[in-house]
């Protein structure tokens, strides 16, 4: 039986992925809940920067920060290894996913670094 | 007047697959849509598909019915003519053989991947291994399935990953030994499933539920197969 | 041509149904090559459809029960042209072949001490018939084939038994001796011809329901074997016995098992009356299946039959309650809704009888050899030929089958194959190789239905020789019409054999497939009428308005059909059982 190889799945096994992928779920809903919430009593300048200078929102927002790259790798890595295989499209296929989750790679980097700048850096 | 489309495609003769339109008077009955095939082929011998039972137990005759999954044998036309049509294309998602056969064998690769036999490192007793009714409840609605692959030939991840993906009629039956009192390997057959493609790649869309000849229901064995890797790691 | 590609095995078994996967399952066991050729994926074989379950005194509903209660109902159900020795085999060793299965995963309903739960079915009593209704048959609820076809597919999964799956055996290829080295096959995707060379060629090819009109068999039953067999010269035997089970679903000729009876159901005529009790005070609807096909049609034909027509019977379900039928019958109230239209908890099931099984075919031993009968009147061993399953005729049933000892047959006779062949592979199996000439043999029906150019269309012919035989050799027979039968049957032979192919593309031409099947239904056909006309007397399931007494003195034996000069012999039924005293014939009454 061929073992699947899935070396640039996140959590290397398909459990993990799925634990991983409904755990980030759960913070990124909890997340856009607090942050509707907070829009939702208006929102002005100082209040929202009074809002950010607190210990707790900078951990919770870390954490949505890093779920959604989490969320975001897992789920494009599961829709490129659906559409984007060798045998659909031989290796043309292997070809455009590697690329893909290159480009993909760097832009969550890009993104996290930016994220964790824009909470610790000011 | 039944209008009649079937989806025709014989490698030898034909370029391209074509659907090709019968006229079909069903004097007033409600015909099983093999029936219209059985006729059809009388009247052209070239027509092609699979089918023994013609009950519904033999799994043979899963084809595409006005878009959706079914046994053709089991499936009146009352049941799915609407508009006075009916269109047969082969299975979905599989290499088509010839008009409304397609080749299962990837289908058939998934079943026998998840060791579909009943494993015991016991010792057999003279007499049968005893099962209590309520184990054995446990098996009702899993160990029916026939086959037919209504069910995976839905299921988009099937169709994308179907050398990765087990799919939902292999993953039914790979729950029916791992539901089963009897199987003592239980912890095998987890450890082999545990990669982000045999079970993981069901995203519950159920596809495979609304379509099973049968009634049963993948998505929920898929479910508990989760919940007991899950069991299992924590 | 190109040339011929041969491909070989230690064993072959054609036929991926119950009986076929059991003995590709022994033998592939014991390591040999084994392959199976299926003409459909295994699992689509006929054993699917069987439901009620598998008879076998596993004393498990009454911890007494005992084997040779069972031998004795089969015995007398068989109207005594069953082989005693084989049906002592067949019940002796039947708990030892039954809990192999449940140890290879037949998920069985229980009962509340967790044992196989077995229930009622016709024909079956406790001590010799003086004990009442015995529960002897083996369930998983109505689906006990589909259960035991998929265990036994799953087993020889798990022993690597190669399958040519949707491959086609064609004929039989003999060497210079006259022995069986193999078979000619099709392979139906490419349509490639193959010679599959065996030191043991094993027939399981199911039966031939198909040759009626009305049948509960599926499509695929076309007695490949028994035409293989015929076409090869070798003999068949009681092929005149065809069994028509009660209650095929009117129309529809589905089945609705008998177990419908065992848990409790009755059948009732227009007057609502239970007239099984007119024919059968004791064992009322659990009679054997040709004492009750023949009182329902009986009632038809006496102005008690149901509908506008009056032409059937119902059978009557729903004072059972919704809980037992949904879990005791769940297939049964599922195939009642799709093909009656009628829901069993609510209604009455209008049904009739319906061709259902061939007790008859190719004679074998308890080892599945295949037999054939010199001149002199002694049995020979055809040597590398096998046959188990209903294409065998070991004879375990006789003039009349009891409910659930097909399953039994097949699973207890698929093992004796397997085991026999395994030590005769072992001790070593010296057969000359087939030559040019007889794979050429092999191939003449094949290169003559190339270039057959008749107009006939084969669904047409097929029809009429389902009709002939529906209407000349159906649950009553008489002399004069089936003489009428014979003629119109040896009229069809031309029209069917010069039929020509509308299509003769190689890629899975189902038509012509369908063509080489009519060839076999033609053969069992008349090897059926021939042998009907011949037996002037009534037994069992062969039924004589113009002989309807049993006739013990001319009759008390076997019919062979050879099929060279088209003659019925006689053959002796085996009397002398090893571990027990004969069974001698009695009047049968239930």
């Amino acid at each position: 039986m061929d073992m699947v190889t899935a070396v640039t799945s996140l959590g290397r096994n398909g459990l993990a992925d799925w634990l991983i992928q409904r755990v980030t779920g759960v913070i990124l809903l909890a997340y856009f809940l607090f942050i509707a919430w907070a829009i939702a009593g208006g929102v002005d300048y100082p209040s929202w920067k009074a809002l950010f200078e607190q210990t707790w929102v900078k951990v919770f927002s870390l954490m949505a920060l890093l779920s959604l790259a989490a969320h975001a790798w897992i789920g494009l890595w599961a829709v490129l290894t659906d559409y984007l295989t060798e045998r659909l499209m031989g290796s043309t296929g292997n070809f455009l996913r590697i690329t893909s989750q290159l480009v993909i790679a760097l832009g969550i980097f890009i993104y996290v670094v930016l994220g964790v700048q824009i909470l610790w850096g000011y | 007047m039944l209008q009649v489309s079937i989806y025709r495609y014989n490698p030898e003769t034909d370029q391209q697959p074509y659907m090709e339109d019968f006229e079909f008077d069903t004097q007033g009955r409600d015909l099983m849509v093999l029936d219209v095939l059985e006729q059809l082929k009388a009247r052209d011998s070239s027509v092609t598909y699979r089918r023994s039972c013609r009950e519904g137990v033999c799994g043979s005759d899963g084809v595409n019915i006005n878009g959706k999954n079914g046994l053709a044998c089991i499936t009146p036309l009352s049941a799915t003519v609407r508009k006075n049509k009916l269109v047969i294309r082969p299975l979905p998602g599989l290499p088509v053989v010839r008009d409304l056969v397609v080749d299962m064998s990837m289908f058939y690769a998934q079943y026998e991947k998840i060791q579909p036999f009943l494993q015991n490192n016991t010792p057999a007793p003279a007499i049968e291994r005893l099962q209590t009714p309520e184990d054995r409840a446990k098996l009702d609605g899993l160990y029916e399935c026939i086959l037919c692959a209504c069910c995976s030939s839905s299921c988009p991840s099937f169709w994308w990953n179907p050398d990765r993906f087990v799919g939902p009629a292999g993953l039914l039956q790979a729950y029916r030994f791992l539901a089963d009192s009897r199987d003592t390997a239980t912890d095998e057959r987890l450890s082999r499933l545990d990669d982000p493609f045999s079970v993981f790649r069901c995203h519950g869309i159920q596809n495979c539920v609304n379509v099973c000849p049968k009634g049963l229901n993948p998505t929920r064995a898929i479910g508990h197969i989760r919940t007991m890797l899950l069991t299992r790691a924590t | 041509m190109t040339a011929l590609r041969t491909i070989s095995f230690d064993g072959v078994i054609v036929g991926g149904g119950g009986a076929g996967m059991r003995a590709a399952l022994q033998l592939a066991q014991s390591g040999y090559k084994t392959a199976v050729i299926s003409k459909v994926f295994p699992t689509r074989s006929h054993t699917v459809s069987a439901q009620g379950g598998i008879t076998c005194a596993i004393a498990s509903d009454d911890p007494n029960d005992d084997w040779r209660w069972h031998m004795y109902d089969t015995v007398k159900g068989s109207d005594y042209i069953g082989d005693q020795d084989a049906i002592e085999y067949m019940c002796s060793v039947g708990p030892e072949a039954v809990f192999e299965l449940e140890h290879m995963g037949l998920p069985f309903s229980r009962t509340e001490e967790g044992r196989i739960y077995q229930r009622p079915f016709g024909g079956q009593s406790k001590d010799y018939g003086k004990g009442g209704q015995a529960a002897r048959t083996c369930a998983a609820a109505d689906r006990t084939g589909h259960a035991l076809l998929h265990t036994l597919y799953q087993g020889n999964i798990k022993n690597e038994t190669v399958f040519l799956n949707e491959w086609y055996a064609t004929d039989i290829v003999k060497n210079q001796d006259g022995s069986v080295v193999g078979v000619m096959a099709i392979c139906i995707e490419t349509g490639e011809t193959v010679y599959v060379k065996a030191k043991a060629t094993v027939f399981a090819t199911g039966g031939a329901g198909r040759i009626y009109a009305s049948t509960t068999n599926a499509h695929i039953n076309t007695g490949d074997g028994i035409g293989m067999s015929l076409r090869a010269g070798f003999p068949v035997q009681d092929i005149e016995m065809w069994q028509f089970h009660p209650t095929g679903i009117y129309g529809a000729g589905t089945l609705v098992t008998e177990g419908c009876r065992g848990e409790g159901g009755y059948l009732i005529n227009k007057d609502g009356e239970r007239f099984m009790e007119r024919y059968a005070p004791n064992a009322k609807d659990l009679a054997g299946r040709d004492v009750v096909a023949r009182s329902m049609i009986l009632e038809i034909i006496e102005g008690r039959g149901c509908g506008p027509d009056g032409d059937h019977v119902m059978l009557k379900l729903d004072h059972l309650g919704e809980e037992v039928l949904e879990s005791r019958l769940p297939g049964i109230c599922e195939l009642s809704r799709t093909f009656a239209h009628v829901d069993p908890v609510k209604e009455p099931i209008p049904v009739v009888p319906t061709c259902h099984y061939m007790m008859g075919g190719i004679p074998t031993n308890v080892n599945g050899q295949a037999i054939t009968v010199d001149a002199a009147g002694n049995d020979h061993i055809i040597p590398g030929l096998y046959a188990c399953g209903e294409v065998a005729c070991v004879s375990v049933h006789g003039a009349n089958r009891l409910g659930g000892n097909s399953l039994l047959d097949l699973v207890v006779f698929g093992r004796a194959s397997g085991l026999f062949i395994e030590k005769a592979l072992r001790e070593g199996i010296d057969m000359r190789d087939a030559s040019e000439s007889d794979i050429e043999q092999g191939m003449s029906r094949l290169n003559k239905l190339e270039a057959a150019t008749g107009t006939d269309k084969i669904p047409d012919l097929r029809k009429e020789l389902q009709n002939i035989m529906q209407n000349y050799f159906g649950v009553f027979r008489k002399g004069e019409f089936m003489q009428e039968g014979v003629s119109k049957l040896a009229e069809l032979r031309g029209r069917i054999e010069g039929a020509a192919l509308p299509d003769k593309s190689m890629t899975f031409n189902t038509a012509r497939i369908e063509a080489l099947e009519l060839h076999n239904l033609l053969e069992v056909a008349e090897a059926t009428a021939i042998t009907a006309e011949a037996r002037t007397e009534s037994r069992g399931a062969h039924a004589r308005d113009d002989f309807q007494e049993r006739d013990d003195e001319n009759w008390l034996c076997h019919s062979m059909y050879y099929p060279e000069d088209k003659r019925v012999g006689k053959r002796g039924v085996n009397f002398k059982p090893r571990t027990v005293p004969t069974f001698e014939p009695m009047a049968r009454t239930y």
